[in-house]
């Protein structure tokens, strides 16, 4: 069992280094497939461990050796196989291969085609390192870890500067967010004397609720998942993101990355269900976030922008599942959403393959003639995403809404608002991109072409999964929960506490309730639908430059300026702290150093007038040391 | 002779004796300026320690100073044939043997 | 008797030291100086260390002296021109003399006896029999190095007074 266990994470590291040394000689199916394979070895082995997995099964600890011992607190290099944990990497690493095999037909024209997969397979072990750590500490080295891939792939074309400068602003941001995770680690290791999860739980107990400590720890740690999880304020990274190729987009801006910092919440819930006052905290955050972000996407249009905003709008989602404390909810939802925002992302990669680089909404349209595979797929995401009856998203969306309801009505119709943007800019990307005329050039017309099948298989497996997903935990009112296999299976990870806490939000409406709430969304689906295909498709309304829209829909493609209030605030701040700095650099430290030369040297040429050739000085002055070295004998005899 | 002589001389006199001709020679080297004369300031110097090693040998009936006096006398026999030979080459190039014609050794 | 015979040697000594020192004509100073080396060789005949006298008269006045002579008659020093030196070097050279002076006769602090005289010494020390004795059992080595040492001094002498090297 424990060779497993290496297997599954050694596997990616082991295709990086092969990739790495020799991908540049090697041919480009050789190293495709070898990235593929070994992500979808670990996948397989997962599954493996899956099948002998039930929610009554203890953790598997795999200890690999004692790292170091500070100050009391032991801390060993060890990976924690439990439900959470394997829930995490057969998403990781099953999405992960349907992407690797995607990249292939993508990135085949690439010259740095080798170095991809290099760093794809980095990134895979990275993420499974953080997912599998049985330590905040290992945690932190997978985190950081994807953070440098994230920065790797994104800059990818590196030659473009403005890529370039999108990379750094990801690494930059995600580093803040590092440094309070870290601070939060810090916190947990002086006042549990540990740093493993086992051992943090055990421990747990003795903190006092909703006392400043826990605050101060359960609030780093959100801080920390801000950052990887592009929560309200450090978001902006994410959008600009989508500077890298789309394959990188689809792994590490829906389905995995921006999921770290639901894990870390989730991983930590006998902490956070400590502290209320941050899992307000958490949902306030959550739906600043998701109502900004859907805002957003309902002007933008460049169609991985809207995405990108779609992305961290579910974000926020699933955030405030977690503020609400409905953790399984949460991971239902994340799991959900890699499934469709993959499937999305890769679509939208297939259309721009189609219109040659084209990825301006204004210029596409009736696309579903010309790529039908992809169209159809793309459907299946958008509908999914939208909450289309019995699709994965409606059922995980669902019980977000149920939560909400059980805490508070108002927090149901907030929600129900946020659902339905989101339903409006899905409706309208997709009518955008695939009904109407073709808005493109002539040539682009004559290149449009569906994409090969290493492309569209992956499309495929994904929307079959978008579709059947979302049954593997049915709401609760539909056999009081006999069927929430999801729930059931987390339940040994969380505590307690938590799992009381969320199985009565998750059950605290009545059934009747319940079927009225559901009927509302459903209805407000087909409206919305309904409403966007008239607006777009009928009364051809049409996507126009950012700058000719007025009113509110130009507050909302320039995304409410936040970037440029985050420039003029802090980026003029930290460069004019770098001027300053090289002035002192400069004006200060050289000049002292100058200083010091300049006194050696002159201090020098004044020694020199004593050696003046001078013969009778030499022999004066050495008889007169002797002389001066006598007498002092003499006195101090 | 050598009995009384022994007996009547303090050892301190040849002390006094010997501390009087160094010091004239240090004196020499200081205040001359002619080379050759330096160096005989300096054989000077030499004599005057040999001097009282010798005295000293005497008067405590240990062989080993006066033997040292001989391998010095030795050694300044070697060292006063080498300085002249110096002293000559000096002369041939600068025509005097003035020593503070000889400062090309600046710093 | 002996005490007269021991000052009337060391004031010669030091008499031909003074003039020595301050005698303007080279040629002069080294005949003062070879009075002296003479006068010391009397202080060795005192002593008792004949050996050491008869070396003193043939290496030192015999040799040494009589190559200065040679080196001065051949660069034709015999004249008295040499120039001035500065007053305030004289003066300091005076002092540092006066200082070595005084700095060597630390010695007598701290000693109570005021005459060393020993009873039981080997009058024969300084016979040539006693040292050639001690100088080729014991001192061998350093005698051979010596030859050794006089072999270096001619080669450098030649060498250095070569007109081309």
């Amino acid at each position: 069992m424990e060779n497993l266990v290496y297997a599954i994470i050694l596997l990616p590291l082991l295709g990086f280094l092969i990739n790495g040394l020799f991908g540049k000689n090697l041919p480009k199916m050789l190293v495709g497939g070898l990235a593929t394979a070994m992500v979808f070895g670990s996948f397989c082995i997962a599954v493996g461990i899956f099948m002998n997995f039930n929610s009554e099964s203890q953790p598997i600890i795999v200890k690999a050796f004692e790292w170091f011992r500070v100050n009391g607190v032991q801390i060993n290099f060890g990976f924690q196989i439990d439900q959470l944990s394997l829930m995490m990497i057969m998403i990781i690493t099953g999405i992960g291969s349907l992407i690797h095999l995607y990249s292939i037909g993508y990135m085949s024209h690439d010259k740095g085609f080798y170095k991809f997969f290099t760093y794809l397979n980095l990134f895979i072990f990275s993420m499974l390192l953080l997912v599998m750590g049985s330590n905040y500490l290992i945690l932190f080295i997978g985190w950081e870890g994807v953070g440098l891939c994230s920065y790797l792939l994104i800059g990818f074309w590196y030659t473009n500067e403005e890529y370039g400068k999108a990379a750094r602003k990801a690494f930059i941001m995600n580093r803040i967010g590092d440094l309070a995770l870290l601070i939060g680690i810090f916190m947990i290791a002086s006042q549990t004397n540990a740093i493993d999860y086992l051992s943090v739980a055990e421990n747990a107990s003795k903190f006092e609720l909703d006392g400043t400590v826990i605050i101060f720890i359960t609030a780093s740690l959100f801080i920390g998942a801000t950052g990887k999880s592009a929560q309200v304020p450090l978001y902006t990274w994410l959008p600009d993101a989508m500077a890298g190729p789309t394959p990188v987009s689809a792994l590490i801006h829906a389905a995995t990355m921006v999921t770290a910092g639901i894990y870390l919440v989730v991983r930590s819930n006998f902490l956070f269900t400590l502290a209320p006052t941050v899992q307000g905290g958490i949902l306030l955050i959550g739906f600043l976030t998701a109502a900004l972000a859907g805002f957003y996407a309902l002007r933008q249009n460049d169609i991985k922008k809207v995405l990108a905003y779609s992305t961290v709008s579910q974000l926020g989602f699933m955030f405030i599942a977690l503020g609400l404390g409905a953790y399984s909810t949460a991971m239902f939802h994340v799991m959900t959403h890699a499934f469709f925002k993959a499937l999305l992302f890769l679509g939208a990669g297939s259309v721009i393959h189609a219109v040659s680089g084209e990825q301006d909404m204004r210029f596409m349209g009736g696309l579903k003639k010309y790529i039908p595979v992809t169209h159809a797929t793309f459907l299946i995401g958008t509908l999914a995403i939208s909450g289309f009856p019995f699709l994965s998203g409606m059922i995980s969306k669902d019980e977000i809404l149920v939560a909400a309801f059980a805490k508070n009505p108002i927090y149901w119709v907030m929600l129900f608002i946020l659902a339905a943007i989101t339903a409006t800019y899905m409706f309208r990307l997709y009518y955008l991109t695939f009904h109407g005329e073709f808005r493109g050039t002539e040539e682009q017309k004559h290149h449009l072409h569906e994409s090969p099948s290493n492309m569209t298989l992956p499309l495929i497996v994904l929307a079959v999964f978008s579709v059947i997903g979302g049954f593997i935990n049915l709401p609760h009112f539909i056999g009081h929960g006999h069927y929430a296999k999801l729930m059931e299976w987390l339940k040994p990870v969380l505590t307690e506490e938590s799992f009381k806490q969320m199985e009565a939000t998750l059950s605290g409406v009545d059934f009747t309730t319940e079927m009225i709430l559901l009927g509302l969304t459903v209805l407000m689906f087909f409206s919305v639908w309904f409403i966007v295909k008239n607006t777009y498709v009928n009364k051809k309304k049409m996507a126009v430059a950012e700058e000719n829209y007025t009113g509110w829909e130009k507050l909302s493609a320039k995304k409410l300026y936040v970037d440029e209030l985050y420039n003029a605030l802090i980026v003029k701040t930290v460069e004019g702290l770098g001027r300053g700095g090289k002035m002192f650099d400069k004006g200060v430290l050289d000049r002292f150093v100058d200083f010091v030369g300049e006194g050696a040297e002159d201090s020098g040429k004044s020694m020199k007038r004593i050696q003046n050739g001078n013969v009778e000085t030499y022999i004066l002055i050495m008889s007169l040391a002797v002389g001066i070295i006598l007498i002092v004998n003499f006195i101090l005899q | 002779m050598g009995d009384t002589f022994i007996q009547s001389i303090p050892l301190d006199y040849f002390i006094i004796l010997s501390s009087v001709l160094f010091c004239l020679g240090v004196l020499g080297v200081l205040l001359r300026k002619n080379a050759i004369v330096i160096l005989g300031c300096v054989e000077l110097m030499l004599n005057s320690a040999n001097l009282l090693l010798a005295a000293f040998s005497a008067y405590k009936g240990n062989g080993d100073g006066q033997l040292l006096v001989f391998f010095i006398m030795v050694v300044a026999a070697a060292e006063v044939a080498v300085g002249l030979a110096i002293i000559a080459m000096l002369y041939r190039n600068t025509r005097s043997v003035d020593v503070s014609i000889f400062n090309k050794l600046r710093g | 008797m002996d005490q007269f015979l021991f000052f009337l040697v060391a004031f010669l000594a030091v008499a031909s030291a003074v003039y020595f020192v301050f005698a303007r004509n080279p040629l002069y100073a080294i005949l003062s100086l070879i009075v002296t080396m003479f006068s010391i060789a009397g202080m060795y005949i005192l002593l008792n260390a004949q050996f050491l006298a008869i070396i003193q008269i043939i290496v030192y006045a015999g040799a040494i002296m009589v190559l200065f002579l040679y080196i001065l008659m051949m660069l034709n020093l015999n004249k008295a021109d040499e120039s001035k030196k500065n007053n305030t070097l004289k003066f300091v050279g005076v002092f540092t003399a006066g200082l070595v002076l005084i700095g060597i006769l630390g010695v007598f602090r701290g000693v109570r006896e005021k005459h060393i005289v020993l009873e039981n010494v080997d009058r024969g020390v300084g016979l040539t029999k006693n040292l050639g004795r001690l100088l080729f059992n014991e001192y061998v080595l350093p005698f051979e190095l010596a030859s050794i040492l006089i072999l270096a001094g001619i080669v450098g002498a030649v060498l250095i007074g070569k007109k081309d090297l």
